[in-house]
């Protein structure tokens, strides 16, 4: 029972980080139509900016959470920096191109992005410096770290924050309208590009930050990171119907749960034919089944124009 | 006046020099002007191929490897070599093979088109494997620096070599360590799902399990994961006072940052994979006490390793991560046969590659009839205070272990 217990824990430290990112992926999604497949990437360059703000300042003297805020700060300044760019070079002039054209530009983005970063960090995983030492706490026999609480807290209060944000601020409400009808929006007097800058500044925003927890997390970055990091957070904004913000919420955090019990249990359930290297197989599964069952994912909205 | 011509012609010779410096390397110096000079030596160029990981997460590996090689080269060019009567300028053709099996039968194709005379590679097994029958279709001798899968050698190639202990040789003496010096009762194996740390991960079981070890957990992870917390949760449920690792220092870091956060106390062991400097960057306070085995003597017991490191150190500024010094005895071992053979023909030399004894910075060099190298040393460490310590000195095949106490100790039992 502990043991199931612990793998909750895990899922959920693991899901959390997969819903931020998530969200980038969904809010751009919803109102552009646009799979963003450079997000991962801007996860990466974010979770690299915080490693390298955190090597330079870590003999200053400063105490570790000021280094930490300071090198969360540069990161979401760099990765916000860096998304409405890359929405204003590489997808504002294909808005009204076929679906196929940006699709590609992102794709091609992405890789500038890795290559960039391989250029400028080097190849080589490169190692967090431990600032903080965090303590353990149990619960029923299941330990978890402080770390991991702390990034299951601000996930949940940023993800909270962010749907009082689109709910009831003028700007979120701008934003389902362009999300609704970019063209009527327009009509009735929002600035539709201001909005779609906006979104990109707040779903880099969100990515940053997972970065900065994944960096605390395993201590460890690379410029290849964000791809499979992307793909996941992709498939869980998929899962919990794309588009739709509390979905991608709701799919991360499932999709990190799937993982964790898959890899838990798998090689009992199977007799040992798979693996917990086969994880992934679970998650794709219930996507599969998910997507077959509810097509526009688990709390989509049946759409007509978008498939 | 035949004074002044001879003059004129110095002069002309050194401005030839002058203006050919910037395209070639200076001719030998202006001889011509003693008359009838010898006729200098033919130069030929022979190429030595280096096939390794130069990017995506194992570059760091790869890139020493292409380093030894490249101190090879230049180390043989400063010396001079002379090969049947022919003076030789040898060069080093890089590939990167992004340890990828697939992007290896590649970059083996290209140094096999490119007509090298020997290759140094590649670093994963997963990758020297599949490379090895086109080196083998064309002939071209390759020289594992690193690859440890058995298999590399049992294909039946004549060209294929290897200048480090495999995994039949190191699985087994990680299992034999765990047993008899950490007393391992239950054990947990994880791999990277790599013909290395899968390959190496088997040879261990099989061992601790002959010697009556529990197996409580058999986990895969994969070599581009970072999060290990869902397979160490389920291993900590099984209560292991041993973890063993198949797989490198990337996955190995992160893993045993995990473990300590989630409790487990459980020893740590792992292959050559993770004996890194990197390894204790990535793992930081998390990686005390932690051990892995290493094949070869310690870089400081290295016949040669000491002028080696420093060596190394001056020319790329960086420490040496791993293989280098493998890489390097293997463009030596190369040259000798060549010497041998009189010829830098990879069809003539090749079977004095089979007869090298040659004693390189690693030690001793010589190889089995298969292409294994014999009697390679194989080196158990432990990190403390930050620092890989060399713990134990094995050598598989030579019943004596290379410390005496360990001997003295299995007198005894057996009495």
């Amino acid at each position: 029972m502990d043991i199931f217990l612990q793998q909750l824990i895990n899922g959920l430290v693991l899901g959390s980080i997969y819903a931020l990112v998530a969200l980038g992926y969904t809010m751009v999604y919803g109102i552009l139509g646009l799979i963003n497949f450079a997000h991962g990437d801007i996860v990466m360059v974010g979770a690299l900016v915080t490693l390298t703000v955190t090597q330079a300042l870590a003999g200053s003297g400063l105490p570790a959470p000021v280094i930490l805020l300071i090198a969360a700060c540069a990161a979401i300044a760099v990765c916000i920096l860096l998304g409405i760019s890359m929405e204003r070079v590489a997808y504002r002039p294909l808005r009204r191109a076929p679906r196929l054209a940006p699709l590609i530009t992102a794709i091609g983005i992405s890789m500038l992005l890795q290559y960039s970063a391989a250029l400028i960090w080097g190849k080589q995983y490169m190692p967090m410096p431990e600032l903080i030492k965090t303590d353990h706490y149990a619960v029923a026999g299941a330990q978890f770290t402080g770390l991991q609480a702390f990034i299951f807290l601000l996930a949940c209060a940023v993800m909270a924050g962010l749907l009082w944000f689109i709910k009831t601020s003028r700007i979120g409400q701008a934003m389902r309208a362009t999300e609704q009808n970019p063209d009527v929006a327009g009509l009735m007097g929002i600035d539709t590009n201001r909005i779609i800058s906006f979104t990109f500044l707040l779903g880099s925003a969100l990515g940053a930050l997972a970065g900065v927890m994944v960096v605390l997390y395993y201590g460890l970055g690379h410029y290849f990171m964000g791809f499979m990091l992307g793909m996941k957070a992709f498939t869980a904004a998929v899962l919990g119907g794309i588009g739709n913000v509390p979905g991608a919420m709701l799919g991360g955090m499932l999709l990190g749960l799937i993982e964790s019990l898959a890899s838990g249990y798998i090689g009992d359930l199977t007799g040992g034919v798979l693996g917990s290297n086969y994880r992934d197989i679970f998650a794709f599964l219930v996507l599969i089944l998910v997507l077959v069952l509810r097509p526009s994912g688990l709390m989509g909205q049946r759409v007509s124009d978008r498939a | 006046m035949k004074r002044r011509h001879l003059l004129s012609v110095v002069a002309a010779l050194a401005l030839a020099v002058i203006y050919g410096c910037g395209k070639e390397a200076p001719p030998p110096a202006p001889k011509a002007a003693a008359p009838a000079a010898a006729p200098a030596p033919e130069m030929i160029t022979v190429k030595i191929g280096s096939a390794s990981p130069l990017t995506g997460p194992q570059a760091h590996i790869g890139i020493d490897i292409r380093n030894g090689v490249q101190l090879a080269v230049e180390d043989l060019n400063a010396a001079g070599v002379e090969i049947g009567g022919k003076k030789v300028k040898f060069e080093m053709v890089a590939e990167d093979d992004e340890a990828n099996p697939t992007k290896a039968t590649t970059v083996a194709q290209k140094l096999a088109d490119a007509k090298v005379a020997a290759v140094v590679g590649h670093f994963n097994s997963g990758a020297s494997i599949p490379a090895s029958k086109i080196y083998a279709d064309a002939g071209i001798p390759q020289i594992s620096p690193s690859s440890t899968n058995p298999k590399y050698t049992q294909q039946g190639f004549k060209t294929t070599f290897r200048v480090v202990a495999h995994d039949d040789q190191q699985g087994p003496t990680l299992g034999k360590f765990a047993i008899e010096k950490l007393k391992a009762k239950s054990i947990a194996i994880i791999d990277d799902s790599t013909a290395y740390g899968q390959g190496l991960a088997d040879a261990f079981e099989a061992t601790a399990r002959a010697a009556g070890a529990k197996i409580v957990a058999r986990e895969h992870t994969t070599d581009k994961d970072t999060d290990f917390s869902a397979i160490l949760t389920k291993i900590k449920g099984r209560k292991p006072d041993l973890i063993m690792f198949g797989g490198i220092d990337p996955q190995a870091g992160p893993m045993v940052k995990q473990m300590v956060s989630l409790g487990i106390k459980a020893k740590f062991i792992g292959g050559d994979g993770m004996q890194t400097p990197n390894f204790i960057k990535l793992a930081g306070d998390a990686a005390e006490g932690m051990m892995a085995s290493m094949p070869g003597l310690p870089k400081d017991q290295m016949p040669g390793g000491k002028a080696f490191v420093e060596k190394y150190k001056a020319k790329f500024n960086a420490e040496v991560e791993l293989f280098a010094p493998m890489g390097y005895d293997a463009v030596m071992v190369f040259v000798e046969a060549m010497k041998r053979a009189a010829s830098a023909d990879p069809a003539k030399f090749l079977p004095e590659v089979g007869n090298t004894n040659h004693q390189g910075v690693i030690g001793p060099i010589a190889f089995d009839d298969k292409g294994d190298l014999k009697n390679g040393p194989i080196t158990i460490y432990v990190v403390k205070g930050g620092k890989w310590e060399a713990l134990e000195t094995v050598t598989p095949g030579a019943p004596e272990s290379a410390e005496p106490k360990a001997a003295e100790k299995s007198d005894a039992a057996k009495k």
